[in-house]
């Protein structure tokens, strides 16, 4: 869908770019500076990985539906 | 923002950290952001309420599944799979999938080629102006009292998981909702709806990954599970054969013929809510594509709704109660076991997107309701009955405004809600006092070229007062329920079940009956409306992996397999 301008999934890129920015980030500090409460299966770094994953998928989407290619 | 947020917290079941909050915020400036972009492609009436119909079949088909996917329904059906185990699961796969292909291959043609904006108006098209306001009458009273409901309930959670003042959820989520839809229509609500299936996606997946690696995978959970509860919480049709084996007091009767052939059907076809995502595709191929991409979809959801309540039966060191006992024992009830999974694997960020999932589940739902009630209210009501001659430039601006007005009318409805919670369980009968019947009247129009108006017409308000008569006969006789429900031992879910069932005959028994005794109408009048005397375009020259009908047997044999592996 991009009839008139920005696809959607431009947007989605952008969100699952931000979101495993922000994720791997937190999970990056998490290693660094291991929290006091941890979760269950904490050794398994599920932020790191998890959100590297959004990071890769939203670069994908941003870089392959970008505004500029489809203009 | 985020300190404002931060003074609102108090008891809650889980703790946000600024990063979480930073994920939230950034969730709520991109719905608006997107709503902003596209106000200025929201200028006709056919953009407004149709998107433009210029949807891809993916688009579409995301859209068509996330308009149902809302939060009540992510944690109620956690909750439900916690409670009665796998059975929740009859509810994704025979209570959605073999509706939805049947809506893409049989129905979808009528709908598409007859041009009609909305459900009700197809029946204009087909039966006349008194069954087209009757169905719009209901449907737009009853989506607002629905959306209200949800609101309600979705801030009911966000005060316990997240410790959010309810007032402060319900004004915040309804108004950014009211913006994005009130700016860009339909175009805007099914935007936003991709985006929010995404979300839900990448916020939920997460707990059924940790929890099978917890517990050791499949076989380790269902022996777990066994070991908790009891074997009846794994099988999906093997405890079937008698209300009283299996934990939520059903029969298979109640299920294939209730559920998988009425209430799903009805939901799924004719609900206005969810159809209208297909109705915007942009072309026939593609509208009969959207909802086999949205029961492709619609199998894998147990994945992030069923597993985790399982996994959670399984693995909580807590046991989950229902909301009253909950509240009298200070523990928890069955509709938080989804956070209580999402907060025992998620920390910083994750958290975050979890609850982002949560409330993007929310608005898609509140979305959807909105946006079907505004072109109800604007084509079958208002353009129908009030002003039929005015430009199209005043519809949209009716479109802009009943959208604000929709969600003030739900805002409304949630603090009658807050008032008298016992409403709660009367909206949910009421509005399936409709849907089935719609449903008889709706196949009947499209198979059946001797359904005449009046027995359209007819048929639908004896379905529709014969499941009334039923659910108010149960009420005052409880005893009634052997007849309703062919036994005393069924339960709520059972009843409405067996009612849709009883409803949807009478309406087609109505229909049939008072056509006969009607005159029908020529052929001619019927092209684009029924099947028989309608020219449906062929797909000879499109190649096979290209065609609606090779992926619909491509879902229909995964759901059987599924069926058979968890039998």
């Amino acid at each position: 869908m991009h009839g008139h301008g920005i696809s959607i999934w431009f947007f989605i890129g952008l969100s699952l770019l931000v979101n495993g920015i922000l994720i791997t980030g937190a999970g990056i500090w998490e290693l660094i500076s291991p929290p006091e409460n941890r979760v269950v299966l904490f050794q398994y770094h599920a932020n790191v990985w998890w959100g590297g994953l959004l990071f890769l998928l939203g670069l994908f989407y941003c870089v392959r539906f970008s505004p500029k290619r489809q203009a | 923002m985020i300190s404002g947020l931060a003074v609102l917290v108090a008891d809650r079941l889980v703790h946000l950290s600024p990063v979480d909050i930073v994920i939230v915020v950034f969730y709520f400036a991109l719905v608006l952001a997107i709503g902003f972009y596209l106000k200025g492609q929201a200028n006709t009436s056919e953009d407004f309420f149709m998107a433009g119909r210029e949807m891809t079949a993916w688009v579409a088909g995301l859209s068509f599944l996330s308009a149902n996917l809302g939060a009540l329904e992510l944690m109620g059906w956690a909750a439900a799979s916690y409670q009665y185990g796998i059975l929740a699961t009859h509810w994704y796969w025979i209570g959605a999938i073999p509706a939805m292909l049947f809506l893409a291959l049989v129905m979808m043609p009528f709908y598409y080629i007859s041009r009609t904006h909305s459900v009700p108006g197809y029946l204009k098209l087909r039966f006349g102006e008194s069954s087209r306001t009757l169905s719009a009458v209901s449907f737009a009273f009853m989506t607002v009292l629905m959306s209200g409901i949800n609101m309600y309930s979705m801030a009911l959670v966000m005060k316990v998981v997240l410790g959010w003042d309810i007032h402060f959820s319900i004004w915040v989520s309804s108004l950014t909702v009211a913006i994005y839809v009130a700016l860009g229509g339909l175009r805007s609500a099914i935007f936003n709806e991709v985006l929010q299936f995404i979300l839900i996606w990448a916020g939920a997946t997460l707990i059924p990954i940790m929890g099978l690696i917890e517990t050791g995978g499949w076989s380790n959970l269902k022996a777990q599970i066994t070991h908790n509860a009891s074997n009846e919480y794994v099988h999906l049709w093997s405890t079937l054969g008698s209300f009283n084996n299996n934990p939520m007091g059903i029969h298979w009767t109640g299920i294939v013929f209730g559920l998988g052939a009425i209430i799903s059907f009805g939901y799924w076809t004719t609900d206005f809510l969810v159809v209208q995502r297909v109705l915007a595709a942009k072309d026939l191929r593609a509208a009969k594509m959207a909802p086999i991409i949205g029961a492709a979809f619609k199998m894998m959801v147990p994945i992030i709704v069923i597993l985790p309540g399982l996994l959670g039966l399984a693995l909580l060191p807590v046991k989950l109660t229902g909301e009253t006992a909950a509240v009298a024992s200070g523990g928890h009830s069955y509709n938080e076991v989804l956070p209580l999974m999402l907060a025992r694997y998620c920390g910083p960020g994750l958290l975050g997107l979890g609850v982002t999932a949560l409330i993007a589940g929310f608005m898609s739902g509140m979305a959807g309701n909105v946006s079907a009630f505004t072109t109800v209210w604007t084509y079958d009501i208002y353009k129908a009955l009030i002003n039929k001659d005015a430009p199209d430039s005043h519809y949209v601006s009716m479109g802009r405004w009943t959208t604000v007005l929709g969600v003030l009318i739900s805002v409304g409805t949630a603090y009658l809600v807050m008032q008298f919670a016992s409403i709660m369980d009367y909206v949910q009968a009421l509005f399936s006092f409709f849907i089935a019947p719609l449903f008889g009247t709706v196949v009947l129009g499209m198979l059946w070229k001797r359904a005449t108006g009046p027995g359209g017409f007819w048929g639908l308000l004896a379905g529709t007062l014969s499941s009334i008569g039923m659910w108010a006969w149960v009420k005052l006789d409880p005893k009634a329920l052997r007849y309703v429900a062919l036994s005393p031992n069924a339960r709520d879910m059972a009843e409405n079940m067996y009612r849709a069932l009883w409803s949807c005959l009478v309406c087609f028994a109505v229909t049939i009956v008072v056509s006969y005794m009607t005159n029908a109408r020529p052929d001619s009048e019927l092209n684009g409306l029924v099947y028989g005397a309608t020219a449906i375009p062929h797909e000879a020259e499109v190649p096979l992996y290209q065609r609606p009908v090779f992926w619909a047997v491509v879902v229909a044999s995964v759901f059987v397999i599924l069926n058979i592996i968890f039998w």
